[in-house]
């Protein structure tokens, strides 16, 4: 590797490209590997549910607060239900659950292939003629894919839940209005642009974990490493893939109240 | 009947750092080959290039008429099915069972019932001597007894190549010895062709039919047991010989000035030591690929040191 640092991550990048075509390609190959999609989705799950959950309850409140008392000087308390949606299925929903995907799953993800990478069970693998990004990446992805998904429902049910809890104990709002403006300001595009998001969110934590485990080296040292890095780009991704999918989606769909 | 492997002018660079250039070899069919070499000279890597795991920078790796490196990936697939390989640790899955290790590669490529696979795993675990541990998964064993799974495994579907990285690395003298009996006894009941990388000069001297040094980015020499062992070469010598006169240094290799003063200081090598028995087969049956004692040296002229291949009954 030359030195510098540009083409250092140059070359990084282009590396993870050709990762993500790799696996695009192996998708429609069979046999799929159905046993192993259900595993890693229930793993998947079963490490992020809960911190979701956790995270969008405060998430949810948060907003009530910050919104309460500048709403309350505007006179406008009624519409707090539809900032909270608006605010919590927009963005809340889909970046909590990449946290949580990558943080939680994606970290699980690159610490097991990282580990079989220096234990030699990938290149053992191959040498048994079985491609691991078929076998094992590919359903990685796609379970990814499919609990940031539902996911995201949980997060947005949740959070607004919360924020509900939290209008109409803590600060007094009427259970009434808050349910009903819902519709002032969401819509329903506004969902299916969420879900879209943890879609994309959910498979890109997945691919970057799957990368950066499956190219650990160094020992035991290299996977903590490998874990590092994917957190961290898996991240800085997301953020920036969220603001491109928020600008293309206010672009392609007329806004209420706009 | 195993397959040839012919590997011309081979040569793996990582980055600027060639491991070794222009390797070119014939691994004869059936026959049993070691790769030797200090450490740190890509024994690994080329084991790795063999099978296609690392792409050579230049070079061809010719089994049964196709070239390797240049298969596309699917038909390299295909290929690697030819090839058992023990990786060092075993390489086992950690999430499965001995068992369902071993059983691994028959459920991917093979439609046998769950009955037929069973009489083939027991069959190779009693090969390995592990009937009994079926059920205990990789990190409950010991590090002798993984590398006997892992061979378990690289034998289920009858490979007409074998690849042994290390297989003595880690184990002590006595398994050590059980195990170079092992590769001995499985070369004579498959006739698969057989190479072994390692380190371990006892294992080089006596297990195979062609050694092969790999030393200073370079394959030093290759061809068959007795010319290497009866050989006066430098580099061969000090290797087989575990010597520190000659050209390898602690630190890879040693420098013109260091040399002169070794030469000059009068040091001499020892004579060669003889050369002992090749290991038999345990059934005391004949193997293929054997040759007579001696054989090569009377066919070359060579004289063999002293004392070799007397008439002391080999372990």
């Amino acid at each position: 590797m030359t030195g510098n640092p540009v083409a250092a991550g140059l070359r990084q990048s282009g590396n993870l490209f050709a990762f993500f075509i790799d696996v695009v390609k192996a998708v429609p190959r069979r046999p799929f590997q159905i046993r192993e999609l259900i595993q890693q989705a229930w793993f998947i799950s079963s490490v992020s549910i809960l911190p979701a959950a956790l995270v969008s309850i405060p998430f949810g409140a948060v907003i009530a607060l910050q919104l309460g008392s500048l709403v309350r000087q505007l006179g406008a308390q009624s519409f707090t239900g539809a900032a909270s949606v608006l605010a919590v299925v927009r963005e809340a929903g889909p970046i909590v659950t990449a946290l949580v995907i990558a943080g939680a799953g994606g970290s699980a993800i690159c610490a097991d292939l990282g580990a079989r990478k220096i234990r030699e069970e990938l290149d053992a693998m191959q040498v048994l003629g079985i491609d691991p990004i078929q076998r094992l990446v590919v359903p990685r992805v796609i379970a990814g894919m499919l609990v940031s998904v539902l996911l995201n429902g949980l997060v947005s049910v949740v959070g607004v839940a919360g924020g509900y809890l939290f209008n109409v104990v803590m600060q007094g709002g009427t259970p009434g209005a808050y349910v009903a403006s819902f519709q002032a300001l969401g819509q329903v595009p506004d969902l299916v642009a969420g879900e879209i998001k943890a879609l994309v969110f959910g498979a890109v934590a997945a691919l970057v974990a799957a990368y950066k485990g499956m190219n650990a080296g160094g020992g035991p040292k290299g996977v903590g490493d490998a874990v590092n890095q994917s957190v961290v780009i898996t991240f800085m991704l997301l953020f920036a893939l969220n603001f491109v999918i928020t600008a293309i989606y206010f672009q392609v769909v007329p806004q209420k109240g706009g | 009947m195993g397959v040839a492997v012919r590997v011309e002018g081979l040569t793996k660079s990582f980055g600027a750092h060639t491991v070794w250039a222009d390797v070119t070899l014939t691994l004869p069919a059936g026959e049993i080959s070691v790769l030797l070499g200090p450490s740190g000279t890509g024994k690994s890597v080329f084991l790795k290039t063999l099978v296609g795991l690392l792409r050579p920078d230049r070079g061809a790796i010719w089994i049964n008429d196709e070239d390797l490196p240049s298969l596309p990936e699917r038909r390299l697939y295909e290929v690697r099915k030819l090839f058992g390989v023990l990786f060092q640790d075993g390489a086992l899955f950690g999430s499965m069972n001995i068992y369902d290790n071993v059983a691994f590669p028959l459920r991917e490529h093979t439609r046998l019932s769950e009955r037929e696979i069973r009489q083939l795993v027991r069959e190779k675990l009693e090969m390995v001597g592990l009937l009994g541990a079926e059920n205990k998964l990789p990190g409950q064993i010991s590090g002798g007894m993984r590398k006997r799974a892992g061979l378990a495994r690289a034998l289920v579907l009858d490979p007409q190549i074998i690849l042994f990285d290390e297989p003595d690395s880690g184990l002590d003298p006595v398994r050590t010895a059980y195990l170079n009996q092992l590769i001995i006894d499985l070369n004579q009941q498959t006739d698969a062709t057989f190479l072994i990388v390692t380190h371990d000069i006892n294992t080089a001297r006596t297990v195979p039919d062609n050694i092969g040094l790999l030393y200073h980015g370079h394959l030093a020499m290759f061809g068959p047991r007795e010319m290497l062992l009866s050989s006066t070469e430098p580099v061969v010598r000090q290797f087989l010989n575990a010597q520190r006169i000659g050209p390898i240094g602690m630190a890879e290799e040693k420098d013109a000035t260091e040399l002169e003063a070794e030469s000059q200081s009068g040091v001499r090598l020892p004579p060669l030591p003889p050369i002992p028995y090749q290991l038999q087969p345990s059934n005391g049956q004949y193997r293929r690929a054997e040759r007579p004692p001696g054989q090569w040296c009377y066919e070359h002229g060579v004289t063999p040191p002293p004392g070799s291949f007397a008439a002391e009954v080999p372990a």
